[in-house]
Formats: structure tokens, sequence, C-alpha cells
């Protein structure tokens, strides 16, 4: 399907799915992200698929796991305050080492918060969300096109290294329409996937599915192998995008919806010959820290623009190790920054340099 | 083109019903003194009706939507002022109605009023960018679903395919056909087709009914020529 369609970020998300092999969703309704479910909900029967709309997000999420189990693509979505009820589950996600899609169209915080869009589920996907040591792949779109590219990245990708994948959108992006291109028909999960619980034939021992460990060192060592996958995904994985980087003075870092906004606030910026540029992170986690370290060698400054407290502040600075001043440019509980409000922004700091 | 008292526009959501219905509300005022949009959306939470509040105001037409409409809340409640206007009968009426069956449940309550007084046009709003309205038949599904759940059947067919603000006048030219295979299989006119007024120059001889639309733009989309680079994996 290479023509161009007209649809919500969310359909987008939906459709993405369902081309990359997905015949599994379990949902439960929220503001801003219902249209996934909606869009399931039309599709799945016309393709023998299943949409389940649970009875709450934890018994969706638990359903994600068990097909996981099994091999076969499962996915699940929510808005902020769903995703942290979804939290126990995905940590069992990935103390199994099962792949899983979850995607957050985020909402204000915290608590019950609001419906209007929001990133302040940053510090939750990229610490782990959830109890223990792990990660889960953390993507980042910042259009419709990008909202269809990456569910079908972040599956193949879960699967690969088996392991939950997030694809962190906000309400914004959800709720928008824009023309996209779908991708191709692939098939995201393998046919053979040796470590599914599929029944044995009485051919092979049992796939045993299962987080709890009755040994200390057994546990160890699994968190210890659990991170040295890490370490390779940290090194190969990471996405971003550079704009007009190459004679920044100034280097805004933002990513989603507010990338957007920069990108206009850069633009003006650079007719008042303000020399800014922007690195933009698709993934969040694996943070892109070998682009950002290398622009500290060269520019003066860095502004993060987020719809938080500033929360991917901190990895920018560690990512820099602290060698340039960080600046934050931010709104919050619903509200979006408009490109003055950066480009006023990006003034200030031009000038505090001169 | 005529027009009657009280104009609903319904369709599948993301037809493009909100553009339109303001349009449409401009276009009446320049014909009548008294204009009023209700907006009977009970499901989209963003880009609403209300965005356009200011500028409708300034032109002189008023506007009815949810006290909860852009707010941080998500209550599909109908704003009670919609009876005024619907009984009244002194103001022309257009009705932003909500996408599909479900939006359109909303509007059942005001449908006994509305045939008594019989001086309405309820339009079915395609468009056939949209992934599940791409043919006739499946825009047909959408037709049934929305009559059936509001009880008001449709009197007209608009044309409003698009693709946002990268719609070319070729993608209008090709969903001519589409349009009139919903007409010949519903029965009922091609009001209009609706298409973003840069393109007015290349269609208008090409179109019959064009209606020029103004779309509302948002403000975090890059200006032209600044849109994101393709993501190589």
């Amino acid at each position: 399907m290479s023509e161009k369609v007209m649809m919500k970020g969310n359909e987008a998300i939906a459709e993405a799915a369902i081309l990359a092999g997905l015949r599994h969703y379990f949902g439960y309704p929220i503001t801003p992200q219902t249209e996934v479910a909606a869009y399931m909900a039309k599709k799945m029967p016309k393709i023998g698929g299943t949409f389940l709309q649970a009875e709450s997000e934890i018994a969706a999420i638990n359903m994600v796991y068990g097909v996981a189990a099994t091999g076969k693509p499962a996915m699940t979505s929510s808005s902020s305050p769903g995703i942290a009820l979804k939290c126990e589950g995905i940590s069992y996600l990935a103390g199994c080492d099962l792949p899983a899609l979850i995607v957050n169209v985020q909402r204000g915080g915290p608590g019950l918060g609001g419906i209007q869009p929001s990133q302040s589920d940053y510090y939750l996907a990229t610490r782990g969300p959830g109890h223990g040591d792990f990660h889960v792949l953390v993507f980042a779109p910042a259009s419709v096109q990008e909202m269809a590219d990456l569910t079908g990245r972040a599956m193949h990708l879960a699967w690969k290294y088996r392991m939950p994948a997030m694809l962190l959108a906000d309400g914004t992006l959800g709720q928008m329409m824009e023309p996209v291109v779908l991708p191709e028909p692939s098939n995201a999960y393998g046919e053979d996937n040796p470590w599914a619980t599929t029944g044995t034939q009485m051919k092979r021992p049992h796939n045993i599915v299962n987080s709890l460990e009755l040994a200390p060192e057994t546990l160890e060592k699994n968190n210890i192998a659990r991170f040295e996958r890490y370490r390779k995904i940290e090194e190969t994985e990471p996405l971003w995008e550079e704009y007009l980087m190459d004679d920044a003075e100034i280097c805004i870092v933002s990513y989603g919806i507010t990338a957007r906004i920069s990108r206009n606030a850069i633009v003006e910026a650079r007719k008042q010959g303000i020399k800014v540029g922007m690195i933009r992170p698709i993934t969040l986690w694996p943070f892109p820290k070998e682009p950002l370290a290398a622009a500290a060698d060269k520019v003066r400054s860095f502004l993060c623009v987020e719809i938080n407290m500033g929360q991917m502040k901190d990895d920018l600075e560690l990512a820099i190790k602290c060698r340039k001043p960080v600046d934050l440019c931010y709104r919050v509980g619903g509200m979006i920054p408009t490109p003055d409000e950066v480009l006023e922004h990006i003034k200030k700091l031009a000038e505090g340099e001169e | 083109m005529d027009y009657k008292r009280l104009t609903l526009f319904a369709g599948h959501y993301g037809s493009g019903k909100t553009n339109l219905a303001l349009n449409y509300a401009y276009w009446l005022r320049e014909r009548a003194p008294k204009v009023t949009v209700a907006d009977l959306d009970i499901v989209n939470p963003y880009f609403r009706t209300k965005d356009a509040e200011a500028d409708l105001r300034a032109a002189g037409i008023e506007l009815i939507s949810s006290a909860y409409a852009n707010s941080n809340v998500d209550v599909p409640a109908m704003p009670k002022e919609t009876y005024a206007l619907i009984d009244g009968r002194d103001s022309l009426g257009v009705l932003d109605i909500g996408g599909d069956d479900r939006g359109a449940l909303a509007l059942g309550r005001y449908v006994p009023s509305i045939l008594a007084e019989d001086d309405y046009e309820m339009l079915f709003v395609v468009n056939r960018s949209r992934p599940l309205t791409r043919t006739a038949e499946d825009a047909m599904t959408v037709f049934y679903e929305i009559q059936t759940a509001c009880g008001l059947p449709f009197t007209a067919i608009v044309n409003n395919t698009n693709l946002g603000l990268s719609t070319t006048a070729e993608d209008v030219l090709a969903s001519l056909d589409y349009a009139d295979e919903i007409s010949r299989l519903t029965g009922l006119p091609v009001k209009m087709t609706g298409a973003d007024k840069r393109l007015a120059p290349a269609l208008k001889d090409k179109v019959e009914n064009l209606f020029p639309i103004s779309i509302l733009e948002l403000y975090y989309m890059e200006k032209e020529g600044t849109s994101l680079g393709k993501i190589n994996f």
C-alpha cells in the first residue's frame, strides 16, 4: 500500500501494528488513545484477529503476557494513568524476556491529571516502567508517519531482543490527522521461536515462562546477562535526527511534538541570524548519547524543549557530562509551547552568550 | 446553491466535518443575518469548533459548544442552548455532528423536532483518503450506521476528499467517480465538493458545485519546507 491516506496518529499505530503481523490486541479505553482500540475493534474481526476490551488495564497487560509467551506478537495501548497500572505486567514481561508492544499516548498528570497532551512519562518509560532492574525500548515519534514507521520498528526490535518495547507518543500526535504512507506488510516475529510455549510434541523439553528464580545466584546471573544485552542495544540501536547542526552554537534537544514546534522556532531564529540547530532523539532508550556528546564539543549551550518539568534534561546532562550549560523551555498540564515561546528562549540564550 | 434552516454535517470521523461546517457557516453568514454553529461532537477530545470561537464571533456567528470542550475532562455532555437553536427557529443553524454512529447517536434526541419543522439538510460527508471509507461500499456501511444511530435520513452527499494541507487537485479529481458512486448507491445528490481554496483555480472548470474552503492550520505543524526528515533505519 504505497498510496497516501489521511489518518489520525492513533489509527496509524493500529494499522501499522496489523501490517507488521499483529493479530492480538488487548486494551481498555482512555482518552486520548481510544482510537487505537476503536480501530482494532473494527479491523480485527475482519482479519481473524483478536480484539479484546479487558476489564481493566492490569488484565489487558496480563493477556499480552499470555500471548507473548506463545511467541506471537501481542500489544496493548493506553494513556499515562493506564500505563502506570500496567507497570507490574511490563516488569513480568521483562523478567521473562518476552517481546510485546506497549503504546503510551501521554496525557497530563500526575494522578488523573487531564486529557490534554503531555510528555511527563519520560522518566517512567526510560527508567524501566515497573519494579526491578530492566529497560524497555522507547520510541518517540514526531509525526503520524513516524507513528506508523516506529510501530513496526518497535515490534521487530522487541522480538529481536526479546524485550518489551514502548511507543511513547502524546495526545497531540494521537489525535492529529496527517497524510501517511503505510508500511509494507511484514512479519515482525520470525516463524520459529524456540523459546515459545507452543507444545513440546514430545520432541523437546518444556519451555517455561517464569520470572521467579529460586536461587539468588541464578537470578543475579540472569540480570547481568540481560544488562549485557542492553549494552549491545545502547551501542547499535539509538536513533536520532540532526537539523541544521553544522554551524550551530545553540543545540535544541527535543522529541515528539515539541521537536516540530522547535523546528519552526529554529527557522525563525535563523532568519534573525542566530545559529541554532537541533538534535531530535527518536529512541529515548537507548538514548542517543554519542551525537549529543559530540555536539557538546562544538556548541556553546543546549536548550531542552519538553512538555514536562524537564525530565529529559537529566539524560542530556549525563550524556554531555555537564560540560555545557543546559537550559529548559517547557509547558505542562496539557499546555504546549508556541514557536514564539521557544524563539524567545533561543533569543535570550543567544543574547546571554554574546 | 440553496440552503435550509438547519444544515447537519455527519460522516466517518476524520472526513473534515468540522472544517466544512465552519466554512459553510461563513458562507451562510454572507447570505443571512443570523447564523449559529452548534458543536454536537461528543467523540473528539481535541481539535474542535471551539478552536475557532474568536474568529466566529468576529464574523458575527454564534457558537454553541460544550462547556467542557478543550478542557482537561472528558464529559460528553450536550450544551442546553442547542434546544434554543432547534426549537427557537429564529437563526440558521449549522450542526457539527460527531464522527461515525457513535457520534451521531447524540443527535437522536433532537430528531423529532428537526423532522417536525422539516426545513433541514442532513449531509453525508465523505473523504476517499480515509482508510476505512476508501471504497463506496465501505462508505455505505458508515452511511447506514449513522442513519440507524440518529434516526435522521441523509438528504445529500458532500465530497470532501482531502489529505489536509498536502491535498492536490488530482486527489480531488480522482475522487469524483467515488462520490458519484455513493450518490448512485444512495439515490442522493452530491450537494458540493469541498476543496482547499488554494486548489480552486485548478478545479473550478472541472468540478460541479465546488465549495472552496479555508483549512484551520495548527501552530505546531511545520511551516512549508521545514518538515521532518525521513528516518533511515
